[in-house]
C-alpha cells in the first residue's frame, strides 16, 4: 500500500492535490491521510474487482452536450453546486424537517475517504421523532464540470417520524463522490429515491449507508443512468428488530457506459425482511456489475432475505456481471437469491411484429416491459411517473 | 387472392417445404391437413415471415404483390394474420396496450389515422364480449397466466379487432376443449366475408366440423399431394393419411 504514496497515477495526483488546495480541517486532513495511504483501489480489491477505479478513473473535463437534468419532482430543491450548499438560494424546508449541526463521521470506505477528502461542510437534516416531512426533501447535486468534488450529506429521522427523500445526481462532474448517511430511527419510515444522472461524460462515486432501527420501514428506489463511471454503495445495518426493507432498482447502461451497483445488508437483528429487485439494460459496449450481499449474523433468526437481478443485454459487445454473496451464520433464516442474463427473445419479437408493430417499436416494448414493472409497488404516483418518465426517455433514445 | 408457386422452405439447413403449390380465392376457407412433420407449421411461418424460415424457391404472391421482401409487420400491414398455435406469454408487456399499439401500427401503415382511445376500447369491449373473454383479462400482462382456451380466443380476439385479409390459423384447435373450440370457431365463421381468405392449418378434421372449409388440401412432405372439397376431411377422418400418403410416396 505505501508504494502508492511513492508512485501515484494522474488520477491520484490530481485527487490529492485538489484535496491539498482546500482548508486543512481535521477530518479532511484525515481522510487525505487515508487517501494517501490507501490510493484508489484495483481490481485486486475484491470489492472493486467489477471497476478498476485506478484504472478507470479520469476526471474528464469535456462536458457530453446539455448536462443537467430537470427536477423529478414537484417542490424546491436543496441544491448542492460541486459539492458546496448554496446557502444563498436555500428554500424553505418542508415542514417537519429541520437544519442541524453536521455531525461527520470517519470511515475506512473508498468513497468515504474520497468525498471526505474533497467536501467542504456538509449538510445536516432531521425529522424528529414523531414527526413527518410534509413534502419529499429534494436534494439536487449539480455538477458544473468545474473540477472533482466530494459531498457529505447526513439525514436523521427520529422515532415513528416519516419523509421521503430525492436525491438526484445531474450535470457534468469530473468526479462526484458522495457520501451520504442516514438514520432510520425505531419505528420510522424512510423512502430514498435516487436519480442518478449526470452527463455521459462524468464519474460519479456515490455511498448510501443506512442505520435502521427496530420496526422501521425503509424503502430505497435507485435509477442509474449510466456515466462513464458510476459506483453507487448502498450498504444498510439492519441493527433493530422486524424491520422491512424494500430496494428497487434499474441500471441503464448505453456506449461507453459504466455502472456498478453495489449493496450490502447487514442483519445483525431478528426478523427483518428485506427484498431487492435490480433490472438492467446494457447497449452498445456497456459494462455493468452488479455486487449484492447479505450477512445475516448469529442472533438475526427469522431474517427473510430475497435478492434478484435480471439483465437483458441488448447487444453483442455489452457486459453485466452480477455476483451476490450469502453469509449467513444464523439457522432459521429465508434466503434467496437468483441473476438472469438475457436477451430479447426471438419469438417474443417475432409474436409482436406479425401483428404488425415495427421491430424498434417492438423492441422498445419488449424493453421497457422488463424494467418498467420494478417501480409498480412504488406508492407515490409522482415519484412512479418520474421513474417511468426517464425510462422511456432512455429506451427512445438506445432501444 | 393467394397464390404459393414452387414454394421451397429451408430451416435450420433442412428442407421443409419443397414445390408447394396453393391457390387460396377471395372469401374461401382452405384447410390444409397433414400428418405430424409434414411442413404445417413450417409454412404458416413462411406466410408470416418468420426469421429462420429460408425462403429458398418459388413465391408467396399476396393480392398479386410477392410477400417474399417483406418483414412480418409489413406483411400484417398488407393484412397477413397468423393465429399462432403456441401465442407466447409476454411478462410486463400490458395486452390493453399491445392491442392498441398492433392496431394503430398497422393503421399508421396504411396511412390511415390512429384509433382514439374511447374508439379503441369500445372495439375491443364488442370484441371480447363476442368472444367470452372477460375484460379483466386483458388488463393482464400478454397471455400471462392465460389457459389454453384462454390463449386461443385471445389470438381470434387480436384477429377480429385487425381486421386481416389473409387469416394462417396454425393448429388453431389443438389444446381446446369441445365448448372452447365452438366459441373459437363461431368467432372465426364470423370473420368469414368475401373479401378475406383463411388457411386453416389442422392435423384433425374436427375443427372442419365447426369451420366447414371450401376447399382441403393435404400436405406431405413439403407438398400438397391432393386437394378436394370437405368431403376429404372427412376421408381422412375415416381412413387416416395412409392412403393417400402411400399413393403419394
Amino acid at each position: 500500500m505505501l508504494q502508492r504514496l511513492d508512485n501515484p497515477n494522474a488520477t491520484e495526483a490530481a485527487l490529492i492535490a485538489a484535496a491539498g488546495r482546500m482548508a486543512r480541517t481535521p477530518a479532511r486532513s484525515r481522510a487525505l491521510a487515508a487517501f494517501e495511504r490507501q490510493g484508489l483501489p484495483t481490481r485486486r480489491v475484491e470489492e472493486w474487482h467489477y471497476t478498476d477505479l485506478r484504472s478507470r478513473l479520469k476526471l474528464s473535463v469535456s462536458p457530453a452536450g446539455a448536462t443537467m437534468a430537470g427536477p423529478p419532482v414537484a417542490g424546491a430543491a436543496i441544491r448542492v453546486v460541486d459539492g458546496r450548499l448554496e446557502e444563498a438560494a436555500m428554500p424553505p424546508l418542508p415542514a417537519g424537517v429541520k437544519r442541524v449541526p453536521f455531525a461527520g463521521h470517519d470511515s475506512d470506505a473508498t468513497v468515504a475517504v474520497i468525498a471526505a477528502m474533497l467536501a467542504g461542510e456538509g449538510l445536516a437534516l432531521a425529522i424528529a421523532a414523531g414527526g413527518k416531512a410534509a413534502t419529499p426533501i429534494l436534494i439536487r447535486h449539480e455538477a458544473t464540470g468545474a473540477a472533482p468534488f466530494g459531498a457529505q450529506i447526513e439525514v436523521a429521522i427520529g422515532a415513528g417520524a416519516e419523509a421521503t427523500i430525492v436525491e438526484q445526481l445531474t450535470g457534468h462532474a469530473p468526479l462526484a463522490a458522495v457520501r451520504t448517511r442516514l438514520r432510520v430511527a425505531d419505528g420510522a419510515r424512510a423512502v430514498w429515491a435516487i436519480f442518478q444522472e449526470n452527463d455521459a461524460n462524468s464519474s460519479v462515486l456515490a455511498r448510501l449507508e443506512i442505520e435502521l432501527g427496530a420496526d422501521a420501514e425503509l424503502t430505497i428506489l435507485a435509477f442509474n443512468r449510466a456515466s462513464a463511471l458510476v459506483r453507487r454503495e448502498i450498504a444498510v445495518a439492519a441493527a433493530g428488530a422486524n424491520s422491512r426493507i424494500v430496494m428497487r432498482g434499474v441500471n441503464l447502461i448505453g456506449a461507453a457506459g459504466h455502472v456498478d451497483l453495489t449493496t450490502d445488508i447487514g442483519h445483525s437483528a431478528p426478523g427483518v425482511a428485506a427484498s431487492e429487485i435490480f433490472r438492467n439494460v446494457v447497449t452498445g459496449d456497456g459494462q455493468g456489475a452488479f455486487q449484492g450481499r447479505i450477512r445475516v449474523a448469529a442472533q438475526a433468526q427469522k431474517t427473510d432475505a430475497r435478492m434478484a437481478c435480471n439483465t437483458l443485454l441488448l447487444s453483442d459487445e455489452a457486459e453485466f456481471s452480477a455476483k451476490p454473496e450469502l453469509e449467513i451464520f444464523a439457522d432459521d433464516v429465508q434466503c434467496g437469491h437468483g441473476a438472469t442474463v438475457a436477451d430479447i427473445l426471438p419469438e417474443h419479437l417475432f409474436y409482436l411484429r406479425a401483428r404488425g408493430i415495427p421491430e424498434r417499436e417492438a423492441r422498445a416494448m419488449l424493453v421497457k416491459g422488463f424494467v418498467e414493472d420494478t417501480f409498480d409497488e412504488v406508492a407515490d404516483e409522482s415519484l412512479r411517473e418520474a421513474f417511468n418518465a426517464r425510462i422511456e426517455d432512455w429506451l427512445d433514445r438506445h432501444g | 387472392m393467394l397464390e404459393i408457386r414452387d414454394l421451397a422452405v429451408r430451416v435450420a439447413g433442412k428442407d421443409i417445404i419443397a414445390g408447394l403449390n396453393l391457390k387460396v380465392k377471395a372469401g374461401e376457407v382452405a384447410a390444409i391437413m397433414g400428418p405430424n412433420g409434414s411442413g404445417k407449421s413450417t409454412l404458416s411461418y413462411a406466410l408470416a415471415g418468420r426469421e429462420g424460415y429460408e425462403v429458398t424457391g418459388g413465391d408467396i404472391l399476396w393480392k398479386g404483390e410477392s410477400l417474399l421482401g417483406l418483414s412480418p409487420d409489413e406483411r400484417a400491414a398488407k393484412g397477413v394474420f397468423l393465429a399462432f398455435q403456441y401465442p407466447v406469454e409476454i411478462p410486463g408487456v400490458a395486452t390493453m396496450n399491445f392491442l392498441k399499439a398492433a392496431i394503430n401500427a398497422q393503421r399508421k401503415a396504411r396511412g390511415e389515422t390512429e384509433l382514439s382511445t374511447p374508439d379503441f376500447l369500445r372495439r375491443v369491449k364488442t370484441a371480447a364480449a363476442k368472444l367470452g373473454i372477460a375484460f379483466d383479462m386483458l388488463k393482464r400482462p400478454l397471455n400471462v397466466g392465460f389457459s389454453g382456451g384462454e390463449k386461443k380466443r385471445a389470438e381470434i380476439l387480436q384477429m377480429a379487432l385487425l381486421e386481416p385479409t389473409l387469416c394462417v390459423m396454425d393448429e388453431t384447435d389443438s389444446g381446446l376443449d369441445i365448448d372452447a373450440l365452438k366459441v373459437v370457431a363461431d368467432g372465426v365463421n364470423a370473420l368469414r366475408s368475401q373479401d378475406r381468405a383463411f388457411v386453416v392449418i389442422t392435423h384433425y378434421q374436427r375443427l372442419l366440423t365447426h369451420i366447414v372449409p371450401d376447399s382441403v388440401h393435404v400436405l406431405f412432405k413439403g407438398r400438397i399431394v391432393r386437394s378436394g372439397d370437405k368431403s376429404l376431411a372427412e376421408h381422412l377422418e375415416k381412413h387416416g393419411y395412409a392412403d393417400i400418403v402411400a399413393k403419394a410416396a
